[in-house]
């Protein structure tokens, strides 16, 4: 575990997480940052999660080039770029759900308090159980509110005392409580979209998870549920690490303490799109003073 | 913006994580595996199956051979003797009221697809499909009592005044065509609605009708799925053993005249199955012999039709 | 069409003139006919059937018809309590086999096999090819399948429900696939992103979702077993008097009593086989109506 005191800077030169300018080809497409005096460290000084060298192929496409991310304890850590960027297939990397799809062949390291996640005898069931995940599509269970809380407890096998509270427990973190206690034992699918979303919020902390990933939990939502999310998101950051995809740049602007920009660099003789990280800082940073132009001609419009 | 609410070093998580680093090691689910196991193995019952009957049909089969000369086997006439061992009388039996069944499920089952697909509304579309469909539920043994008791005395005899057999090939292979014509229709009408709309709207737009265009571009462009569904019904045909048991004959016969009783291979294995022949004669064994060729036929037509609906597949 | 070979300016007018007429041809409405046609023309040879055989059978639509067995002596009462309780018994067991193993295979197919795998594309193939075996070659496997297991006469209810489960049972597996694929890909994602295993996710959930398009398919799966008399045959089921009483007994079916008394020239047996056919029919169309009942109102709509 990164024991680092907050006040000490890793400064990009020396850190082999961070992307700078003289590793290798790809590498020199992403910008070296340096840390402005007397804000947040630009690298997060004590990361639960961080991607090493992260790869990732479908088949023969190359989808994701050589990415190295730090994810930041208590966190909200932002993935934006343009469509096919691949920000998604990082996310999904990181708690392992891309094993799920065939052909995906991941290389490098995903590490998680210090273990790569992708180690051979490691259990991607495990992996899932501390690192949650939240869909772009509210995707309740076809089974009432209360049963959608106490699935994921269940299947763990996690301890529960009293599962009525842990299900109130769950249901208040996702500020959802309120609408549904007196329909706890209605099919979930009755419940609006945001409540939905809300409620895969709910039950995705109802197995307390240490990080929870988002991959554009608002983009089927309208803008008063997303408002809801996000306020529940600044919430849930004291207690989660969060690490969120969206297409929106200023809900990343919005809510994030970090923000990674990916873009999609197209193959010369395929024309296949590989995804790969241009620039991890700050999100007043990133948003403010890019140090790309790509990053930039995205944020204001350019592109994308 | 929350940039103030700065990231604490080593504060512990919310969900209760100390600092003990987290367990990922991968846990042995026995239960599972076991799972897992018995599902593998109810998968590998389809092979098994497969094997099975190849199996079942080879060892009397070769019992068979030993006995009568392939030559016996496929010739015309049966040789005297205590076995009637000639195959190719049955196969003509077979290849008669296939013929005449594609004849008529052809062109009914691919009409009725091209309404379905190219005319219908999805709701008229809606009750239609399963009005056709309801044709292949119907029992085979209930056809060729139809065929036997109505077809050929009041259709064939009657109506049309044909001088027909008792038992015929006509009213078997009209029968079995009815039988049929859902298994054309329904992989028909799969082909023509993956035909991508962009092309009718092109054919459309360039001033043809709906008929034109059906024909001329939609039916073109689907023929690879439509002969998978001649294929498939073709096999059934060629497999259907009831109606041509009760209403076909059970006469070989070379006489390619639809009006007289044939034999065919489905026909010869019913009704030699139900005969006086002890298990393990020559001419118990035939069966086996007669029922692997039909095995192999089926296969053959079936792998041939499998192959197509990929290429369609493929296509769109 | 001599369309073409008109000038661009002529091709505009006659379009314009006479718009709809060009879907009201000669020629497109004689192919909307035959359209027609063949779509009805299956509905007719049913519609048909069915009078014909009701109107044969009219005489016979009595109490004797269910309670009696079938007799030689009185055949203007001769019944079909045998082939209707046996065939009930059949599907009975015919269920109980075809169907847990069909659902296994199924589960595993979609839920647990890599799709690359050459085994697995082979096994997928073969269910393929096995589905449009002819029904006559199951019947033979299972008379060697009951050889293997000692039988001297196989036409038990054993034999019997082993020839129709191994019949339908690429039946049950394609058609429970179906019902297996059509629940959405999200809620397996859901699931699994809470750390339950793939066992975990499709014991409680996939298979909850897809239990009314299992149901239809296995449903659908039995009607077709309810009709078939060839492998029945071929297992050398006989004329039966008694009810059967166990997996070992004795057994006929419908459709085998059916074909029998088809085969008997005295015109009673035709009457009272007519009768049956519409006892038979009104089953499967019974299981048909149910089948499609539990697909309109319990199949969700994700």
């Amino acid at each position: 575990m990164n024991k680092t005191p907050s006040t000490i800077t890793i400064t990009p030169d020396h850190d082999p997480y961070t992307p700078h300018g003289t590793e290798n080809s790809v590498s020199q497409l992403a910008t070296p940052v340096r840390d402005q005096p007397g804000e947040l460290p630009l690298v997060p000084p004590d990361p639960v999660m961080d991607a090493r060298d992260l790869n990732v192929f479908y088949g023969d496409f190359h989808a994701v080039h050589d990415v190295n991310l730090k994810f930041g304890r208590n966190d909200i850590t932002a993935l934006i770029g343009p469509s096919g960027c691949g920000k998604s297939t990082v996310l999904r990397c990181l708690n392992r759900m891309n094993d799920l799809v065939t052909g995906a062949r991941v290389e490098g390291a995903v590490n998680y308090h210090g273990q790569n996640i992708y180690a051979k005898g490691v259990d991607p069931i495990a992996v899932r159980t501390h690192i949650g995940m939240v869909f772009q599509k509210p995707n309740p269970f076809p089974k009432s509110i209360y049963e959608n809380i106490a699935y994921g407890p269940k299947v763990t096998g996690m301890k529960v005392d009293n599962m009525d509270d842990l299900v109130e427990e769950a249901l208040r973190g996702a500020a959802l409580w309120d609408e549904v206690k007196d329909k706890l034992k209605q099919s979930a699918y009755g419940l609006s979209g945001g409540q939905q979303q809300r409620l895969c919020i709910a039950r995705t902390i109802a197995t307390r998870p240490d990080v929870i990933l988002m991959d554009e939990p608002c983009s089927a939502l309208d803008p008063i549920a997303t408002s809801r999310i996000e306020d529940l998101m600044l919430d849930l950051k004291q207690d989660y690490t969060i690490i969120i995809v969206t297409h929106n740049m200023q809900q990343a602007a919005r809510v994030s303490d970090r923000t990674a920009f990916f873009t999609a660099r197209p193959d010369e003789t395929t024309g296949n799109r590989t995804g790969l990280l241009v620039e991890f800082g700050l999100t007043s940073t990133i948003f403010s003073n890019p140090r790309d132009k790509r990053t930039e001609d995205y944020i204001s419009g350019r592109f994308g | 913006m929350s940039v103030s609410s700065t990231t604490q070093a080593g504060s512990p998580s919310g969900a209760g994580l100390s600092a003990a680093p987290p367990d990922l090691s991968a846990k042995r689910r026995p239960g599972e595996m076991v799972i897992k196991l018995i599902l593998r193995m109810a998968t590998l019952l389809s092979v098994v199956i497969t094997f099975g009957i190849i199996a079942a049909l080879i060892d009397p089969a070769l019992a068979f051979f030993r006995e009568v000369p392939l030559s016996d086997f496929f010739s015309a006439t049966d040789e005297p003797g205590a076995v009637r061992s000639a195959v190719f009388p049955l196969m003509v039996g077979t290849a008669l009221t296939t013929v005449i069944a594609l004849a008529l499920a052809v062109p009914m089952g691919l009409g009725a697809a091209i309404y379905l697909a190219e005319y219908a509304s999805p709701r008229s579309r809606k009750w239609l499909k399963p009005t056709v469909e309801l044709l292949a539920g119907v029992p085979s043994v209930v056809y060729g009592f139809f065929a036997l008791f109505f077809v050929t005395p009041v259709v064939l005899q009657g109506w049309l005044g044909l001088d027909v057999n008792f038992t015929n090939s006509w009213a078997a292979g009209l029968v079995l065509g009815v039988m049929i014509i859902p298994t054309v229709a329904s992989l028909s009408e799969d082909a023509l609605s993956a035909v991508p709309q962009a092309l009718r709207q092109g054919s459309l737009a360039l001033g043809a009708n709906r008929m034109q265009t059906t024909l001329r571009v939609v039916l073109p462009a689907a023929l690879s799925g439509v002969a998978a569904a001649v294929v498939l019904g073709l096999s059934r045909a060629v497999g259907e053993t009831m109606i041509v048991t009760m209403a076909g004959g059970a006469v070989k016969n070379m006489a390619l005249d639809p009006g007289e009783p044939h034999m065919t291979m489905t026909a010869f294995i019913a009704i030699t199955a139900q005969g006086e022949n002890p298990v393990g004669s020559t001419s118990y064994n035939m069966l086996f012999a007669v029922g692997l060729l039909l095995f192999v036929i089926t296969f053959v037509i079936n792998a041939i039709s499998v192959t197509a609906v990929r290429r369609f597949r493929q296509e769109y | 069409m001599s369309v073409a070979t008109r000038s661009a300016r002529e091709t505009v007018e006659i379009r314009l003139s006479d718009g709809r007429s060009r879907e009201r041809n000669p020629a497109s409405i004689l192919f909307l006919i035959a359209l027609w046609f063949s779509l009805f023309f299956g509905v007719i040879v049913l519609v048909s059937l069915i009078v014909d055989t009701a109107i044969s059978g009219a005489g016979r639509f009595d109490a004797n018809l269910f309670t009696n067995y079938e007799s030689k002596l009185d055949k203007s009462t001769t019944g079909f309590r045998a082939g209707i309780l046996g065939s009930i018994w059949l599907m009975a067991f015919t269920a109980l086999l075809a169907i847990p193993l069909g659902i296994a295979a199924a589960i595993y197919l979609e839920e647990f096999a890599d799709r690359r795998s050459r085994f697995n594309r082979l096994v997928e193939i073969n269910l393929q090819n096995l589905a449009a075996v002819p029904s006559i070659i199951y019947g033979m496997l299972a008379v060697a399948v009951m050889g293997l297991l000692g039988y001297q006469f196989k036409g038990i209810v054993l034999g019997g429900a082993i020839a129709l489960a191994l019949l339908i049972l690429p039946v049950i597996v394609i058609t429970t696939r179906e019902a297996i694929r059509a629940v959405p890909q999200e809620i397996r994602q859901g699931s699994l992103a809470l750390g339950a295993t793939v066992w975990q996710t499709t014991w409680r959930n996939t298979l909850p979702s897809a239990v009314p398009g299992i149901a239809t398919g296995t449903i659908l799966g039995l009607s077709r077993a309810i009709g078939e008399a060839a492998p029945l045959l071929m297992l050398g089921m006989a004329m039966v008097r008694w009810d059967p009483s166990s997996i070992e007994s004795k057994v006929t079916a419908l459709p085998m009593q059916i074909y029998h008394l088809s085969s008997m020239p005295q015109e009673e047996y035709q009457v009272a086989a007519s009768a049956a056919i519409i006892v038979l029919l009104v089953m499967i169309l019974g299981m048909n109506a149910l089948a499609i009942f539990i697909r309109n109102k319990f199949q969700k709509s994700w």
